[in-house]
């Protein structure tokens, strides 16, 4: 019994020992930066195939705690984020003071959203994710020097606290009226009582609020823009992906009753995130503040998939999640690196980009392509998946809109093409060197916008994990 | 012979790009590739012919399908008739031009061959789908490089003009994808094969066919949507316009024939609209052609007019004018992409193509001004050039409908010819006759990978005017089966 729940919770386990390890590191004698890095790159690499193998169903902590082979999934594509961004820091992190700090905050982070992922209850899942956003705004004042970080941590932990109050509240109208916490037994309870409603819009609002829809995006941008780009890059990818994940297995698996109620709410929700996100966008100078309103209309079409509420709906979610992670990380790769070596962080400066670093401008269009999802990038795939599978509900209203948004996004993605391929600069940014590990990430991302795409066994692999309603 | 070798040249001809050191490198796989493109397309038109000539009555030849994702239904099936070779011989012989065309281009003459060679990927693979989603991949795999294209080697206000095109071809993949969607969650297919024998139901086919038809209407330059057009063509390196006009929007025509095909009740009761659209296109494209003083804006407005009578050809749903409709694509992709070829040749000697600073090139270079002479001809429909034989037959199988609309609509698109025969010959006219400039009397005449390319595309357009029978049998198996369907849905009227 007790080994088995060493196998059920390995993932968990191996990321409390890296959190530990980090700790003797740090008390430990003295290391340079390289070798810490280079240490906890090599341990996040062999973290990988853990998920792969070994008994992944079943439940501990007295049903608390639930795990499957789609849930172990989900993790290991969190865990190969955390990778690609641990990898494309380098540049970042080699000259930065409190490395293993910065490891510790992220690290606690994922684990929270691990046990939120795995959660079969309610209060699991609220733990878990306090676990992950408490840490999460520590980690966004780590330009130590910089007051718009402070600024952003600030921000981040105030409206945190305020929509994890909502949801809090949710939850306890739920109990309430139900009189239990669990996620199997709740299904049984739920109905058009209008106090149950008003816990679910309460429960929505706490989750819109963490994956940034409209109209709870307020706190976004500024967020983005003020953190580290590493920081950046990890809330608009992992955060959000571990919240969806575990939005969507709430709804699909506790939800099922009113189905036709959240179908409403999602709808309104995608079409206003879909469009301001879009709009937003188009204005951006700041590169964060562009790949944050982005994302807001990124998660708007995400939005549309689950409203599918099929096999399909949850799949193309977790695929689209996946070549997400590879495309964005990219783009924020190659921003990461830039800001980090020439402080640069305007689309503006990214005129003439294309003549001083050929490699990092290809790895950024290609990223963007692939967000924009045109052929025959993953990207395409990832996005055809999601509205397929909103499709299903035969609202085309809802599709077409979303596909002529499609159109608004294209365009501002291409203005950075635009700036990069075709436009001139005084000051151009000088040839950057780029570190080898952060080089190897980028081509683990473009190998993965390519090959996650048109390799149909990635789907297939996640469509036969996944569960409908 | 595998289709799918259609994809593979190109494919593996651009990563041999990528990987060459020099320019006569890239020139060389350039050149070599797209003649084995053309190699391959001709040995495939000998198997099909000799399929055809021992019996083989099958709709599509050389047919596999490969399941792809097989959670949602969609197979890579691929397979020609004779419409799709047809089409896939002209994509060949205009990227063999092209390619030969951009012989001196120096500008990051990797990346530019790159993307040259991506784009033609992009339409053999729309040209042998079966399947609707791998057609709308290959569809949309060919916008970028067109934007790129574009962008970064074209001139004049070329950032401004690959983003209307860029935005404008998204916005019609985005009617399509919305079709198939439609047609996908009422059939659970997207093969098109299947879906033709299953059938669409009426409702479903008159509430999708117009995403469907105008989608594919904007990559054909369907009026009004047709604003990309000039800009596009007009700020495109030559190659590229010679791709986009040759190629790119026959993809647009192309796919307008196969929904035509695939809902036939809905084209047939909306082909008024089909018709009045096309007629608008032709006489508007006719008379803005008339007030251009730019030649590759004469090109490109002219390219409107002549995509019309494809779109009207479509739209009449009979046989006659579907053949024509073909052969008008074939003829116009041949054509036009000599104009902008001869277009290209004057403007890199005289570095201007305002009529009005040009004149009496015939002195100075005898080759290209008769290339210039030839494609004006064959644009306005001189008997002996491919462009008589698509307008007649268009014309003829228009005349067929004896509905007073349909009438009225032929005879306004046949006048549209005597405005043409005004522009093109003014503008020949003016640049090839009279007194030359000084500036220009020291120029030579063509090189031998232009005349090559000229001589290719030339050839291409005298086989199909003075035989039209060869291009007729080729086609004619296909548009026979396209009609099987379309008549029965008229008849049900």
């Amino acid at each position: 019994m007790l080994s088995n729940i060493f196998i059920l919770l390995r993932q968990e386990l191996i990321l409390s020992l890296l959190i530990f390890l980090l700790l003797f590191i740090k008390i430990g004698k003295e290391r340079s930066n390289e070798t810490v890095l280079n240490i906890i790159n090599i341990l996040l690499f062999v973290n990988l195939p853990a998920g792969l193998f070994g008994m992944s169903e079943g439940g501990a902590f007295n049903g608390m705690f639930t795990t499957n082979a789609f849930i172990v999934l989900e993790k290991n594509i969190l865990n190969l984020a955390i990778l690609l961004i641990s990898m494309q820091s380098y540049a970042w992190l080699k000259h930065h003071k409190q490395v293993a700090e910065f490891y510790l905050l992220i690290f606690t982070s994922l684990l929270g959203m691990f046990f939120m992922i795995s959660s079969d209850n309610l209060l699991m899942f609220y733990l878990g994710l306090e676990m992950s956003t408490i840490p999460l705004a520590a980690a966004a004042n780590f330009d130590l020097a910089k007051r718009k970080s402070s600024e952003a941590a600030m921000k981040l932990i105030l409206s945190s606290a305020f929509s994890s109050g909502i949801l809090l509240m949710g939850i306890s109208f739920l109990y309430g009226t139900s009189g239990t916490l669990s996620f199997d037994v709740l299904t049984a309870h739920i109905g058009n009582d209008p106090m149950q409603l008003f816990a679910f819009i309460l429960l929505v609002s706490g989750f819109a609020f963490k994956i940034s829809a409209v109209p709870f995006h307020l706190w976004t941008a500024d967020v983005y823009e003020g953190s580290p780009v590493a920081v950046t890059a990890f809330l608009s990818v992992v955060s959000k992906a571990a919240v969806l994940f575990t939005f969507t297995s709430i709804l699909y698996k506790v939800y099922t009753p009113i189905a036709s109620v959240w179908y409403g709410v999602l709808v309104v929700l995608s079409v206003a995130t879909i469009l301001i996100g879009n709009l937003f966008a188009i204005r951006q100078d700041n590169f964060k503040r562009f790949l944050a309103f982005s994302s807001i209309a990124q998660v708007g079409f995400i939005l549309i998939g689950i409203s599918g509420s099929s096999q399909a709906g949850s799949a193309s979610l977790v695929y689209f999640v996946l070549i997400y992670v590879f495309s964005n990380l990219a783009a924020f790769g190659v921003v990461t690196v830039v800001s980090a070596l020439t402080g640069k962080e305007n689309i503006s400066d990214f005129k003439g980009f294309y003549k001083t670093n050929p490699f990092l401008s290809w790895v950024l269009a290609i990223a963007l392509f692939s967000l924009a999802g045109v052929p025959p990038t993953a990207g395409f795939f990832g996005k055809l998946f999601l509205m397929m599978a909103g499709a299903a509900k035969e609202n085309y209203g809802l599709i077409t809109f979303a596909a002529l948004n499609m159109v608004i996004s294209f365009f501002y993605y291409l203005k950075v093409v635009k700036a990069i391929f075709m436009e001139e600069n005084e000051q151009p940014i000088q040839k950057l060197s780029v570190p080898g590990v952060t080089k190897l990430a980028m081509y683990i991302c473009v190998a993965g916008i390519i090959i996650t795409g048109l390799a149909s066994l990635v789907y297939d692999y996640i469509y036969s994990l996944s569960i409908g309603l | 012979m595998n289709l799918s070798l259609l994809i593979l040249l190109p494919l593996l001809t651009a990563l041999l790009i990528l990987l060459s050191k020099n320019l006569a490198q890239i020139r060389f796989i350039g050149l070599a590739g797209s003649l084995a493109q053309l190699g391959a397309a001709g040995w495939l038109l000998k198997l099909f012919m000799d399929q055809r000539a021992a019996g083989n009555t099958a709709t599509y030849l050389f047919e596999t399908n490969t399941v792809w994702f097989k959670a949602l239904n969609i197979n890579y099936h691929i397979g020609i008739d004779g419409i799709a070779l047809a089409m896939i011989l002209l994509s060949a012989l205009v990227v063999v031009a092209g390619i030969l065309v951009s012989w001196t281009m120096e500008k990051l003459s990797k990346e530019y061959f790159f993307l040259l060679v991506l784009l033609s990927m992009g339409a053999y693979g729309f040209f042998i789908s079966l399947d609707l989603f791998t057609l709308f991949f290959f569809l949309e795999v060919a916008v970028i490089p067109k934007f790129l294209l574009i962008g970064i080697w074209g001139s004049g206000k070329k950032e401004n003009s690959a983003m209307k095109l860029a935005l404008m071809l998204m916005a019609g993949s985005a009617l399509v994808f919305v079709g198939l969607m439609g047609i996908y969650y009422n059939t659970h297919s997207f093969d098109m094969v299947q879906i033709g024998q299953m059938g669409i139901s009426l409702g479903i086919q008159k509430f999708f066919f117009p995403f469907l038809f105008l989608g594919f209407g904007i990559f054909a330059a369907l009026f009004p949507f047709h604003t990309w057009v000039p800009d596009g063509h007009a700020s495109a390196p030559t190659a590229a316009s010679m791709f986009l006009a040759g190629i790119s929007m026959k993809l647009g025509g192309y796919g307008c024939l196969r929904m035509a095909a695939l809902m036939p009740d809905a084209a047939h009761s909306y082909s008024w609209i089909i018709i009045l659209l096309a007629t608008i296109a032709i006489i508007y494209g006719a008379f803005a052609t008339m007030m251009q003083t730019d030649l590759k804006y004469i090109n490109a407005y002219s390219s409107i007019s002549h995509c019309g009578f494809v779109i009207l050809g479509i739209g009449m749903l009979n046989k006659t004018s579907i053949n024509g409709a073909v052969i008008q694509m074939v003829s116009h992709g041949l054509m036009t992409a000599l104009f902008f070829a001869a277009i290209g040749m004057i403007y890199s000697r005289t570095h201007t193509r305002m009529v009005a600073q040009l004149g009496g090139l015939l002195k100075v270079m005898p080759f290209i001004s008769s290339v210039f002479v030839i494609a004006g001809l064959c644009s306005l429909g001189l008997p002996g050039f491919s462009g008589f034989v698509a307008e007649m037959t268009v014309f003829m199988g228009a005349w067929q409908n004896p509905d007073g609309f349909y009438r009225i609509a032929t005879i306004i698109s046949a006048a549209s010819i005597v405005v043409t025969a005004v522009y093109i010959l003014r503008a020949t006219g003016k640049t090839i006759m009279g007194p030359i400039s000084d500036e220009h009397a020291l120029l030579g005449d063509a090189t031998w990978n232009e005349k090559f390319a000229a001589g290719l595309l030339i050839v291409g357009i005298l086989i199909i005017g003075l035989a039209p029978f060869l291009i007729n049998q080729l086609i004619m198996p296909a548009t026979d089966f396209l009609m099987i369907n379309i008549d029965k849905a008229i008849t049900l009227k």
